[in-house]
């Protein structure tokens, strides 16, 4: 089966090990659609490919391809393999993967094997008179760019939870993908210690409402206090760089500059005084409400709603305001 | 073993940071200018590794305008070996892709056991060039390690990934990117400053490479347009007077929050 669309885009998915697609393929494909045709590769472990190509399909894929690697323990090299393979036989205007850790790597190597031009962390595609063009928010939202390729297709990181549209689901029509390995050298994954679910708390890329904690919070059992209120907001747990650097909570969390960046439709900042770099991932929420002692914190000049005060005694009777309407 | 490091000059993320208007370019005239910190602390990574082993020599290898130079040498202060600095006209608004190549081939020019680069630029934020580096290079790339461990020939240490975290291993040569994990950089002392200053500092030009830029043979990426956003400016500001958690819970209901 060949004959791909021409205005083909091919949205590369790893697919967990238990064969699930993970939290951004709606929003990949969602956002493929609004620049062409979305076509699916998932790379699977072996046994698990139909199970993802259906779920593919479900998020709207017009036609799956199935690779099933063999090889689960090295690092990069065979999913780079499988995308190569599937650009060959689909010939998109555009690939789109993931910005996340894994997302950028096979985004980087496919670019680099093919001569493909790389449009890094975008927040949307679309197509205009000359082709796909990505774009970005610069600059911590400060800048609105947006990039293209000079001529051949155009290789997209897509930040997670950047893109709303969700696409009706497809009649399945999948088939498996022949990948020769390349053979180049890679690194080796020796264990994988899974992130166990501590609660029910949706994930921070892409939540619509953030509570995120600073230093102010003194301790990692105050830091609870950001959860409490998250619950009761069901909303996202994020953090300073500062919080993160005391043990409070992990890397994963930290939102601005050098870690994650949020669009959310509510962001709270906890005892966080609002530096630059946390901005920098931030100040694109709709709604900014901040909480901290200090009148003069630099947070301030972007909320929305500011209480000048002590957080320990705002944040409880918020809580209790709350669950009083419940 | 010869370590080389992967630094970039950034706008210092703690001034005003502006995009030219006209060519979606960095405009280095808006503020000051640092070595990104990523870069620091992959420095100390090197620097560590060269204080319990007494053969490791540490080259920092950078890409960027001459003025690039002065932030350069601060890894020479810090206590890196000699410094390679790529400087030509024609790189002037060089995409992932060029960059990625012309530091793979000072790399491979200087050779390398192990090349050690931040995970994450402040101002590109691509977190691509090491990968692009190590397809290049042709050798394994273990990315975003937030712990390093360099012994017997390999490179290991620990990989955050969605969903949890991998220990990830490459024998050498090897390229590895590190995350802020990794402890903050030494400052440079007085004796550092002193000796930087009689340590080999190579400058290289695209011709010194045997790189040409062909823009009719190699896609580039091109900036399409770029807009400033209107700053975000302050709203309402109270003062707690024993109510404010109440007052914030009927603003949040007002507004549709909850
Ligand atoms: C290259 C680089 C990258 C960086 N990347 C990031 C990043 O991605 N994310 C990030 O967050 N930072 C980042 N930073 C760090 C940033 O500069 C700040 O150091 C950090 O954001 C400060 O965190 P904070 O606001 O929690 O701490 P502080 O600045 O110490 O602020 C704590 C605040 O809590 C308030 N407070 C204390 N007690 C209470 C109380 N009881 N009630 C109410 N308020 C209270 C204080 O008034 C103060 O304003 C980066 C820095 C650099 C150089
Ligand atoms: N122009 C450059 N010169 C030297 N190293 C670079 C350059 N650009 C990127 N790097 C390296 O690649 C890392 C990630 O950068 P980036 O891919 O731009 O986010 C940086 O921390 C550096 O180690």
């Amino acid at each position: 089966m060949t004959d791909f669309a021409a205005d083909s885009i091919l949205v590369a998915i790893e697919a967990t090990p238990a064969g699930d697609l993970g939290p951004a393929a709606p929003g990949l494909l969602g956002a493929a659609a609004q620049a062409g045709t979305p076509v699916a590769l998932v790379i699977a472990a072996p046994g698990t490919g139909d199970a993802a190509a259906a779920a593919a399909a479900e998020a709207g894929a017009t036609r799956v391809l199935i690779a099933e690697l063999a090889n689960t323990s090295a690092l990069g090299v065979p999913a780079a393999d499988a995308l190569v393979a599937a650009a060959a036989l689909v010939r998109p205007d555009a690939v789109l993967v993931n910005n996340s850790a894994d997302g950028r790597d096979l985004a980087a190597r496919f670019a680099i094997r093919t001569g493909a031009v790389l449009a890094a962390d975008a927040v949307g595609v679309r197509r205009d008179e000359e082709g796909v063009v990505a774009d970005h928010s610069v600059y911590g939202g400060a800048f609105n760019a947006v990039s293209a390729a000079t001529f051949g297709p155009l290789v997209v990181t897509l930040r997670a939870g950047s893109v709303d549209a969700r696409l009706a689901a497809q009649p399945l029509s999948a088939e498996k993908l022949e990948v020769v390995p390349s053979g180049r050298p890679a690194g080796t994954i020796t264990a994988f210690e899974e992130e166990t679910a501590t609660s029910s708390r949706p994930d921070l890329r892409g939540a619509a409402r953030v509570v995120s904690g600073g230093r102010g919070l003194g301790s990692e059992e105050n830091f609870a206090l950001v959860d409490r209120l998250a619950d009761a907001l069901g909303a996202a747990v994020g953090a300073s760089r500062a919080a993160v650097d005391a043990g409070y909570i992990p890397y994963a969390h930290q939102v601005g500059q050098t870690g994650v960046s949020v669009s959310p439709q509510l962001y709270v900042a906890l005892g966080i005084s609002g530096a630059i770099q946390h901005r920098a991932g931030m100040q694109t929420a709709k709604t900014i409400v901040a909480i901290n002692k200090d009148a003069d914190a630099p947070i301030f000049d972007i909320a929305d709603f500011g209480v000048v005060g002590d957080l320990f005694t705002v944040v409880p009777q918020l809580i209790e305001a709350l669950e009083a309407r419940k | 073993m010869k370590i080389i490091v992967l630094v970039k000059e950034v706008p210092d993320t703690y001034g005003d940071r502006k995009l030219s208007l006209q060519t979606g370019l960095a405009d280095r005239g808006a503020g000051d200018v640092v070595l990104d910190e990523i870069g620091e602390r992959a420095v100390e990574v090197a620097l560590r590794h060269a204080d319990s082993a007494a053969d490791t020599t540490v080259t920092v290898l950078s890409m960027g305008p001459e003025s690039a130079a002065a932030t350069v040498r601060k890894g020479l202060q810090m206590g890196a070996t000699d410094a390679v600095h790529v400087v030509d006209d024609e790189l002037v608004g060089a995409d992932l892709t060029l960059t990625a190549e012309v530091l793979a081939a000072a790399i491979r020019r200087a050779g390398f056991d192990l090349v050690i680069a931040g995970n994450l630029s402040t101002d590109g934020t691509g977190g691509m060039v090491p990968v692009m580096v190590g397809e290049l290079l042709e050798v394994p790339t273990l990315t975003g390690l937030a712990s390093v461990n360099i012994e017997g020939g390999t490179v290991s240490g620990t990989r955050g990934v969605d969903g949890g975290v991998q220990q990830v291993t490459a024998p050498l040569p090897a390229v590895i990117s590190i995350t802020e994990a990794l402890p903050d950089a030494r400052m440079p002392n007085f004796k550092g400053i002193m000796a930087a200053k009689k340590k080999p500092f190579e400058t290289l030009s695209l011709a010194d490479l045997g790189i040409t830029v062909d823009p009719a043979s190699q896609a580039r990426s091109i900036m399409v347009s770029v807009a400033e956003k209107p700053a975000r400016e302050a709203g309402i500001k109270i003062v707690d007077e024993g109510d404010a958690g109440t007052k914030l819970a009927e603003f949040l209901v007002q507004n549709r929050l909850v």
